[in-house]
């Protein structure tokens, strides 16, 4: 994975200028597609052939393929492929909501874990656990979405609300505030009930293990939704991005621009935290990652950024099944120690350039 | 120190006309405000009062009026058994935590020149108790930074956990001097690996220990008695007077690098020596406690705007500070009838809206 190899055309092309992306990724484009997709299915792979019992590739073909109900087939079929699948949903519904919140708020640390919309979406899960003794996804999903609403909404009215546009730093800070907020009213809720708590601890670190098959059927819909939303939203996004007069001059309604995006960004959002917990830094690593392959062009970027935030999820997955052995460590904590540090050196660079 | 510069400014042109000057030694000297301590006062009393009330309150009730006389060495045998041995050791435990950490907050934000450096935004609170986390979670069942940490005790760890911290997101947002948003940012940063540290941790806990860890975790002065009163008031006894020594440089350090050096100052000995301080009185407040959240940036956010001036005076905030922690615990305990909250969440429920109005009203206004 190219996750933090490219430095230099990193800085150079994570900050699109006015005149729109240079005319080399343009005619590459459908080849990077194609490579990232391989990348996918590599990935895909790896996390259906590594873990407790390591699976041979001739193994993992056969037991997709013509299953024989050996020990392997059935490790495939009932573990590691739903898993897989999850992974992949999730890491592309982050992948695509961190590419829209960097578009909307114009903000290049903007993520949905950074920024306080998973904190919304966890508290709400866990009032749904408290209050309501709520134990299936479908039933998350709905307080899921109503937390990540709230959330970003709020993130959203401090971007606009002051004096002059919202800093990345004012953006990053009032999501500190946000998801400290919420955790403080988690842990109450949480302090409340030793049951919720053990429910909550294992959610709460944003795994793939332990979540029923049927999560991703009752998932799939909302992230389907989600994603057809962002694609819809990214020609309006682009004209966005040359300043909200310039959009209006040509038309657009910046107002259902942003709503739909916001949508958008509540349903991907929401739905990955039902069914996978938070999972913090893919929303901030993967565009800045699927820029430097597709420039600026949001029609390019959110389907990159949903084919690497799928990877990167599965990718970080296959490692914690191996670090930790024979325990595993799951896949939130992994993408903060690899997120973190690219966060880091984003806020190192000179510039801290707005979008 | 250059004597000529500040003698000649003290004693034949007053630098603040109307304000009568006062010198001590060759490295204090400044000008008396009577405000400052004015308002530093009416934090203590708001102390003393909330601290009273926090006492009063409980099964058997005792009315503010009797607890201020059983503190005043009054009261029946059975006020002064209740307040002096069961009540008066959590309250006085809030005290001094909430004054430590609104000292601490007052002067990171001071040498940062930026009101959100607060020891909590940046992450050592979190760094220390990631450490004492670990300890809780690994004490018994050993482990090397279990059996290191149960042979230094909580305490020592926090306080080993905050400082590495400290040093880590320092060094992280050196680059070419300190800029006090990259240091935000930064602190921002580690607090999110930190906080899956923590959140794996809990995973490979048993429940009873997580449950213990996670009361811990948001800040409670439940079940605190004299044996955690002691560190924290040994701390401060010792931390607060150097505090106020180093403060004197604290006037210049809000002026750029380059005239701080002009005017004589050791910049580089002045801030470590006044970071290690706000670094140990954060870490030790969070050993005690837990990380009561965002009294370090609220207690020397209200002191400033009550005071005025152009940095977090330190005595008002430390009063501040305390008065909130207690009052948020008189809060915490009243709140859901029987039902005793962690004094965290109050502090936190007051402390981040207060933060995003900050943000909201003028991104620039948050700049010190």
């Amino acid at each position: 994975m190219t996750v933090t190899h490219d430095r230099p055309n990193a800085s150079a092309s994570a900050r699109p200028s006015a005149s729109g992306s240079s005319a080399r990724p343009r005619r590459r484009r459908p080849l990077i597609v194609l490579g990232l997709t391989g990348v996918v299915l590599l990935c895909i792979v790896l996390s259906i052939a590594i873990g407790a019992k390591p699976i041979p590739i001739g193994d993992v073909w056969a037991g997709l393929v013509s299953p024989e109900n050996s020990e392997n087939d059935v490790i495939i079929r009932s573990l590691r492929v739903p898993r897989t699948v999850l992974g992949l949903l999730v890491g592309a519904a982050l992948g695509i909501a961190g590419a829209l919140m960097q578009g909307h708020t114009r903000n290049p640390l903007a993520d949905p874990g950074l920024l306080g919309v998973e904190a919304g979406a966890a508290f709400a899960v866990v009032l749904a656990i408290y209050s309501f003794g709520v134990t299936d996804t479908l039933g998350f999903v709905w307080f899921a979405f109503a937390g990540a609403l709230v959330a970003s909404l709020v993130v959203f009215a401090l971007g606009s609300l002051g004096q002059g546009a919202a800093t990345p730093v004012t953006l990053a800070l009032a999501g500190a505030a946000v998801s400290a907020l919420l955790g403080s009213f988690t842990s109450a809720l949480i302090l409340m009930d030793r049951q919720t708590l053990d429910v909550f601890r294992f959610w709460q670190v944003g795994a793939l293990t332990g979540r029923p098959t049927r999560v991703i059927w009752e998932v799939l819909p909302f992230l389907i939704v989600g994603l057809l939303l962002a694609l819809y939203n990214a020609p309006a996004l682009n004209l966005l991005s040359l300043g909200e007069d310039v959009a209006r001059s040509l038309g657009q309604s910046v107002f259902t621009t942003r709503a739909i995006g916001i949508a958008s960004i509540t349903l991907l959002t929401g739905a990955a935290v039902a069914a996978a917990g938070p999972i913090g830094f893919v929303g901030l690593v993967v565009p800045h990652v699927a820029r430097i392959f597709t420039g600026p062009d949001y029609r390019w970027l959110l389907p990159c950024s949903a084919l690497l935030g799928g990877s990167l999820v599965l990718l970080t997955d296959t490692i914690g099944r191996v670090v930790v052995r024979p325990g595993e460590m799951q896949v939130g904590i992994i993408m903060a120690l690899v997120g973190a540090p690219f966060f880091i050196w984003l806020v190192r660079r000179r510039r801290l350039a707005a979008l | 120190m250059s004597d000529t510069v500040s003698a000649t400014a003290t004693t034949r042109d007053p630098a603040v006309p109307g304000r009568p000057p006062f010198r001590l030694g060759p490295a204090i000297s400044g000008v008396w405000r009577p405000r400052f301590l004015v308002v530093a006062l009416i934090g203590a009393v708001l102390a003393l009062l909330a601290l009273a009330a926090d006492v009063g309150r409980g099964d058997y009730p005792i009315s503010i009026v009797d607890v201020l006389r059983v503190l005043a060495g009054g009261g029946t045998d059975a006020q002064r058994f209740i307040v002096i041995d069961l009540r008066l050791p959590r309250a006085l435990t809030g005290v001094l935590v909430g004054a430590a950490l609104g000292l601490s907050g007052a002067i990171t934000a001071s040498i940062a020149r930026n009101a959100l450096a607060t020891p909590d935004i940046l992450g050592i609170t979190q760094g220390a108790s990631a450490a004492a986390v670990a300890v809780i979670l690994l004490g018994g069942s050993g482990g090397v930074i279990g059996t290191v940490g149960t042979q230094l005790g909580l305490p020592l760890a926090a306080l080993a956990g905050g400082v590495a911290t400290a040093t880590l997101i320092y060094l992280l947002a050196y680059r070419r001097g300190i800029d006090g948003y990259r240091l935000v940012l930064v602190g921002i940063g580690v607090n999110a690996v930190l906080a899956s540290v923590v959140s794996y941790l809990l995973v490979k806990a048993r429940v009873e220990d997580a449950a213990r860890a996670q009361v811990w975790m948001t800040g409670s002065l439940n079940g605190r008695g004299w044996e955690h009163v002691r560190p924290v008031a040994v701390a401060l006894a010792i931390l607060v007077p150097i505090s106020l020594i180093l403060v004197f440089v604290l006037g210049a350090l809000q002026y750029s690098d380059d005239t701080v050096r002009g005017l004589g100052i050791r910049l580089n000995a002045a801030r470590t020596g006044l970071l290690l301080c706000a670094v140990a009185l954060a870490a030790v407040a969070t050993a005690c406690a837990g990380p009561i959240g965002f009294v370090a940036f609220v207690a020397p956010q209200a002191a400033i705007r009550v005071t005025g001036g152009s940095r977090p005076p330190l005595l008002a905030s430390a009063t501040f500070g305390a008065a909130l922690v207690v009052a948020s615990d008189v809060v915490a305990r009243t709140m859901l009838g029987d039902l005793e909250l962690p004094v965290g969440i109050v502090t936190s429920a007051v402390g981040a809206p207060f933060l995003l109005y900050l943000l909201a009203v003028n991104t620039r206004k948050v700049r010190l």
